[in-house]
């Protein structure tokens, strides 16, 4: 078990390795001359050369490369040229709403793509079955742009003045404000927890459940219904699927039948026995949809107004402010990248064939 | 005892011997009996007519602006002589988007790009990832299989759309791009799945044989190999092509991919996204056709996936 987890923690270094390359690569490879590409057009010769070599760009490839190393491990992750805050600092700010929205649209998709699937899988070649997987395959279908959209239209504008009515956009209702945890814990900005305790204190559901804030608690889980369902329903079509197909195969096998055979009850042999073995390949699939929920994220975000990383992606990018848009895809990319390792290493844990191999 | 008339013998042989059916007679006789992969390649069909027939389909140019030219305004709603809108009044089946054009129109060639976009970028991704890298990596093994399949790994290694939107950025905005950006990220995808057939295949007798008979290895690997490890590639295409689609639609609807006036469904949703609450067809209409292009492939790749692959076979 231990040599298992140490193999894929040695396998993860090359890549983050590559990871990091990628971005750096990406970022010199920008065409023309890389100072007008970011100061803008109008840049004089005089700025230009300042800036070439403040940002150490007239050094050697691999020594540059060597410096961007350093920077990232020390949590540098340059200025942002629109407004000159730190990279560091906004992620501190941004990704809590992402992490948030990712963790609501992964609880609603596995939840119902579990139990999507089984009822698929108990009543297979039914017509119930027929339903679920047309709607499973409409569903991975789906924009997520689209689908935010609609459901937007349909629960703020149709179903208004009907309890169902959600809020469209936002993470809180105006007039509904948070305490900040470092105010509320008496953290001062240069303690080292200081980071740490903004970032927890900008995930709003924790912050409210910290301070005891109800009102603000509920309202941010109203806000964060809609986007959570338009960026989970893809993800959930799939476990859908997945949990139907491998449900269906550990169902057919010998095991089951003597576990029916002995007497025992239905919901027994399902939930005990059937889908300890079957979870194993749906947990891949939930790893792996953790990318499309990442890379959704920017897309959800944009539509409901949330200012998390995908936001901040968006704006960056049409603002070509590439320092931010390649230290939120360092952050993204690593996240993804711990996120696989945990669902590889979770593996051993559901299934003693590789904890023992 | 005298001898059959030949024609006589060689219908005993027919009956005798099992005639000889080739993978793709097979593979369409299964296709023929898989619901979702005939639902998908007859929406595909309609998609493919509308696309190559839209100058016949199309009521009006998808970019012209017909203010002025009728008597309509912006954003007008859809209007159908035959469903009761004023005779008097213009028709336009989807009413008009936020530079007076014709939706319909914009709608029906929209079709065509959308097409272009998933055929292409899977195409260059195919030929790339899978014919050059994935071959390669296979047959050659060792530490050229290493290097190209670590390389593979990094780039799986980023939530797909996200490196897609990095590369766009770095690149510029635009079609091109955007669908440079797509393919560069899909290569890994058919490396991996051409890989894995071409390191069975090589294997196999038949490929042996060729070797100990001298044939050179370039041959071997694109005349013998190749042909055998295309089921995978076919189904994966399909598949790819879905996501393609919805990537290139997702990098539109960012401002990073196609560019006005383009008539492409994507960025037609997003020009229109905030008047969704008043005038939610002109962000119904694209997100659907995008949904239904996305879906054709998707149920035919799920259906040629069972059709291809015999273990599925019941």
């Amino acid at each position: 078990m231990t040599r298992y987890v140490i193999g894929r923690l040695v396998m993860a270094i090359p890549v983050i390795f590559g990871i990091l390359f990628i971005t750096f690569a990406l970022a010199r490879l920008i065409p023309g001359d890389p100072c007008r590409a970011i100061l803008g057009e109008k840049a004089t010769d005089i700025v230009c050369d300042k800036f070439i070599r403040d940002k150490g760009l007239d050094q050697p490839i691999p020594v540059q490369f060597g410096v961007y190393l350093g920077d990232i491990f020390s949590g540098d992750f340059g200025t942002s040229l629109r407004t000159k805050q730190a990279v560091t600092e906004i992620i501190i700010e941004r990704l809590p709403q992402t992490i948030e929205l990712t963790i609501a649209a992964m609880l609603f998709a596995s939840l119902f793509g579990i139990v999507l699937g089984m009822i698929a899988a108990y009543w297979a070649n039914t017509k119930v079955d027929v339903a679920m997987m047309i709607g499973a395959n409409i569903g991975v279908s789906m924009p997520v742009f689209w689908l935010g959209l609609m459901l937007a239209y349909l629960f703020a504008l149709v179903l208004k003045d009907t309890p169902f009515w959600l809020p469209p956009s936002g993470r809180l209702t105006p007039g509904i404000t948070l305490d900040n945890l470092t105010a509320v814990w008496g953290i001062s900005a240069d303690n080292g927890l200081y980071p740490v305790v903004t970032f927890l204190s900008n995930l709003t559901l924790l912050n409210a459940l910290l301070t005891g804030n109800w009102p603000a608690f509920f309202d941010a889980i109203k806000h964060l219904i809609l986007p959570a369902v338009a960026l989970g329903t893809i993800p959930m079509s799939i476990i859908a699927r997945m949990t139907r197909s491998s449900l269906l195969e550990v169902l057919g096998l010998d095991y089951i039948r003597t576990a029916r055979a002995k007497g025992l009850r239905e919901a027994v042999v399902i939930f005990r026995h059937a889908m300890a073995n079957a979870m194993l390949p749906v947990v891949t699939v939930i790893g792996l949809s953790l990318g499309s929920l990442l890379s959704g994220a920017v897309l959800t975000e944009t539509i409901f107004g949330l200012s998390g990383v995908g936001r901040v992606m968006y704006e960056s990018i049409t603002a070509r402010d590439y320092g931010v848009v390649q230290g939120f895809v360092v952050v993204i990319a690593l996240i993804y990248l711990f996120a696989n390792l945990i669902v590889d290493l979770s593996y051993a844990v559901l299934d003693p064939r590789i904890r023992l191999s | 005892m005298t001898a059959p008339p030949p024609s006589a013998l060689k219908k005993t042989l027919d009956a005798l011997v099992p005639r000889g059916s080739s993978l793709w007679a097979d593979t369409l006789r299964n296709i023929v009996h898989r619901r979702s992969a005939i639902v998908g390649a007859a929406m595909l069909f309609c998609l493919i007519v509308v696309a190559i027939f839209a100058p016949i389909i199309a009521t009006h140019d998808p970019e012209k602006v017909l203010l002025g030219v009728e008597d309509v305004t912006r954003r007008m709603p859809p209007c159908i002589h035959l469903l009761g809108c004023p005779a008097d009044q213009p028709q336009h089946l989807m009413g008009t988007d936020g530079n007076v054009r014709d939706f319909f129109s914009r709608m029906v060639y929209g079709s065509r790009l959308s097409l272009q976009i998933g055929f292409s970028t899977v195409v260059f991704a195919i030929v790339v990832g899978g014919l050059l890298i994935g071959s390669v990596a296979g047959y050659a093994g060792g530490w050229v299989d290493n290097l190209l399949m670590r390389i593979m790994d990094v780039i799986l290694a980023f939530p797909y759309l996200l490196l897609a939107i990095a590369i766009v950025t770095v690149l510029g905005p635009g079609l091109i791009n955007a669908l440079l950006a797509i393919g560069i990220i899909s290569i890994p995808i058919y490396a991996r799945v051409v890989r894995s057939s071409v390191l069975s295949i090589k294997e196999m007798d038949f490929v042996l044989a060729d070797r100990s008979i001298g044939v050179p290895p370039a041959r071997i690997l694109f005349r013998r190999i190749l042909p055998n490890a295309l089921t995978p590639l076919i189904v994966q295409g399909t598949l790819g092509i879905a996501t393609a689609i919805l990537d290139a639609a997702a990098l539109s609807f960012l401002g990073l991919g196609a560019q006005p006036p383009t008539p492409e469904w994507g960025l037609m949703l997003s020009e229109e996204r905030n008047q969704v609450f008043s005038a939610p067809h002109l962000v119904f209409f694209p997100g659907l056709a995008i949904m239904i292009t996305v879906l054709s492939f998707n149920l035919l790749g799920d259906g040629l996936r069972d059709a291809l692959d015999p273990r599925l076979r019941r």
